[in-house]
């Protein structure tokens, strides 16, 4: 039987669509009852990894650790994750994890830049974390040149790699392809974390299964940037249809998600076309909020926002150039008038 | 013919090949005397020689050899440097800092170059912050200058082929060392730095977005002082430019600016390199300036 392990990122990810306004008490009771369900890990803090407040992603509502200890106060089965984007958090921060009872670190880089991750790897295992390597914007790579840089992160000791699919642009032909390869290239277990702003998390995510990936990012509710990751209680459902094993109680997601996420969620992760313009240009998701604030300041069309971003190839972490991009769009309307 | 103060440039990469070309081409007081590093046969050092320049692979070794060098760019590593900085102090040698490792004061030539030349020289090592430092820090300082700056921070997204590896071992030095330079030289009183690189193809020009959180401020202040910062970069970088004039949102201020290089051997999407060379070539020269006026004070004695 094929077994899989899943990280419910709802606590990370759903930050994004609160704008990081978690707050620790929401994490310690959400935290608590995820614990008891199965799932094999849980991420915590704010959408943008470790030192992620700011103006550039938001300010979060709590401190790194002040989550942290939130969450680690609730957990006895159930390992406490944390995300790294070296060049926004620093392996300074990794002692308050440390200190905070964090088992897994995952250190994340544009699937471009795995070399900028090599230090942080090292010192994460050095201190004795669950190291796992995220490579992200999948689209960006092809086949060839996304196992090379999978490689890289094993080379540096990455326990877990994943492919992430930040924009929810990738279509299942293309999971397949990736994953097969690096399932045949890598000895370390790989992992999988998509968005639905095609609507093809879940699709996406069992493809990933079916070609070798172990691990598997959900979010209850799906609550997470954008439109949205893979629905938890959705991903156990289709793995108890396929008999592939979660270890998780499906009833119980389903009430996690209906009592606590589903009261606090300020918008439904429908398809808008804001999302659907992420996942066809290529944008990553943390971008929806940015784009649609960017295009009402300055008067223009938050979807052409997007699809210009997109066309300028940003990559995750330039929420500043949605500003850039609408304010460029209304000067030149202003001028042509 | 004009006298110059003869200088060394320590590590042949990028950044050491680019200040060569910069000094070589515009400096008024300095003259390159040695250029050394570790490996005889990268590219910095074979179009060195094509050049005529004095090369060496025994990096710091050669230069500490030559007493007439009177000043050393650093252009290795934030870990090489701190290995270079005490050998070079011992030596009565001057060192500018092109890497991370801020042993020294920070310079920016803008903000605090005048006062620091002022001072005492003899055994100086200054550190010229970093590149995103170099683009940003003057704008924080320009906002601060007029309105109480609570907390600065500072984005700076770089082409993926203009990040080498010495940049790419040294992300989170970058990082700390920029947030450091905000609050030392850009005079806010918290800060936070932000480095993203960028595989765009063809690559793209380094775009810094800066956020300043200001409780009183004068919105016309804060833009007149921020044009006239940037006319006065223009001077040494005319690559600089505005790209999204002050925003004003409460508390909030941001700007945008994109650093177009000079090319003299980096290609122009490489403004990052070529801000924090010419800084460092600027600073150079007064620098040496001033050991000149010194020398020849002695001379007429």
């Amino acid at each position: 039987m094929v077994k899989i392990k899943i990280l419910d990122d709802t606590l990370r990810d759903g930050q994004h669509a609160l704008s990081h306004q978690f707050t620790p008490d929401q994490v310690a009771e959400i935290a608590g009852r995820l614990d008891k369900t199965g799932v094999d890990a849980i991420e915590v803090g704010h959408g943008n990894g470790l030192s992620g407040s700011s103006c550039q992603y938001g300010i979060g509502y709590a401190s790194d650790e002040e989550y942290l200890t939130a969450a680690a106060s609730v957990l006895k089965h159930a390992k406490l994750a944390i995300i790294v984007l070296p060049g926004i958090g620093t392996r300074e921060n990794f002692e308050m994890a440390k200190r905070c009872g964090v088992q897994i670190v995952r250190v994340s880089t544009q699937i471009t830049e795995a070399d900028i991750a090599m230090q942080h790897i090292e010192m994460a295992k050095k201190m004795g974390f669950e190291t796992r390597a995220i490579l992200t914007q999948a689209q960006v790579l092809d086949v060839e040149a996304t196992v090379r840089q999978a490689k890289l992160m094993e080379s540096y000791g990455a326990d877990v790699v994943y492919l992430f699919d930040g924009s929810g642009y990738m279509l299942p032909g293309q999971i397949r392809e990736r994953f097969t390869a690096m399932k045949e290239a890598l000895n370390v277990p790989i992992g999988f974390h998509g968005h639905n702003n095609l609507q093809l998390a879940l699709a996406n995510s069992l493809v990933a299964i079916e070609c070798g990936a172990e691990h598997i990012d959900t979010c209850l509710k799906g609550f997470g940037a954008g439109a949205g990751n893979c629905p938890t209680e959705l991903l156990v459902a289709a793995a108890n249809r396929l008999s592939i094993e979660t270890g998780i109680d499906l009833f119980e997601i389903l009430n996690i998600g209906d009592e606590l996420i589903v009261p606090l969620m300020p918008r439904p992760m429908d398809l808008t076309s804001d999302c659907l313009m992420l996942g066809y240009a290529g944008v990553y998701s943390s971008f929806r909020l940015f784009a649609q604030r960017a295009a009402e300041k300055y008067g223009v069309d938050s979807r052409k926002v997007i699809a210009e971003v997109g066309a300028r190839k940003c990559t995750e972490g330039q929420e500043d150039l949605c500003i850039d991009v609408a304010y460029e769009m209304s000067k030149a309307a202003k001028e042509e008038r | 013919m004009k006298q110059k103060i003869k200088v060394a440039i320590l590590g042949t990469g990028n950044i050491g090949t680019d200040l060569m070309f910069k000094i070589r081409k515009r400096s008024s007081n300095m003259e390159l005397k040695l250029f050394s590093g570790i490996d005889k046969n990268s590219s910095g050092m074979k179009l060195a020689r094509e050049h005529g320049v004095t090369t060496s692979a025994r990096s710091i070794d050669a230069i500490l050899q030559e007493k007439d060098i009177r000043i050393v760019f650093d252009a290795t590593s934030a870990g090489a440097h701190l290995k270079h900085a005490p050998l070079l102090k011992q030596a009565g040698k001057i060192a500018i800092d092109l890497t991370p490792a801020a042993v020294g004061e920070f310079v920016i030539p803008v903000i605090n170059l005048d006062h620091l030349i002022s001072q005492d020289i003899h055994g100086l090592n200054v550190n010229m912050v970093t590149c995103g430092g170099q683009a940003t820090i003057p704008i924080v300082y320009a906002i601060s200058r007029v309105a109480k700056t609570s907390y600065a921070e500072i984005v700076a997204t770089l082409a993926s082929k203009s990040a080498g590896p010495g940049t790419r071992v040294n992300i989170d030095e970058f990082t700390t060392t920029t947030a450091n330079g905000i609050i030392k030289l850009g005079k806010a009183e918290n800060s936070k730095a932000i480095i993203l690189l960028n595989p765009a193809d063809p690559p793209m020009m380094m775009n810094c977005t800066i956020y300043a959180m200001c409780k009183e401020y004068s919105e016309r202040e804060v833009t007149e002082s921020v044009n006239n910062m940037i006319s006065e970069l223009q001077n040494y970088i005319p690559g600089y430019r505005l790209k999204v004039p002050p925003q004003f949102d409460g508390e909030r201020i941001m700007v945008m600016v994109q650093v177009q290089g000079a090319g003299d051997f980096l290609p122009v999407y490489a403004g990052n390199l070529d801000i924090m060379t010419s800084a460092a070539q600027t600073v150079g020269d007064v620098v040496a300036g001033k050991l000149l006026s010194e020398m020849q004070l002695k001379e007429s004695v």
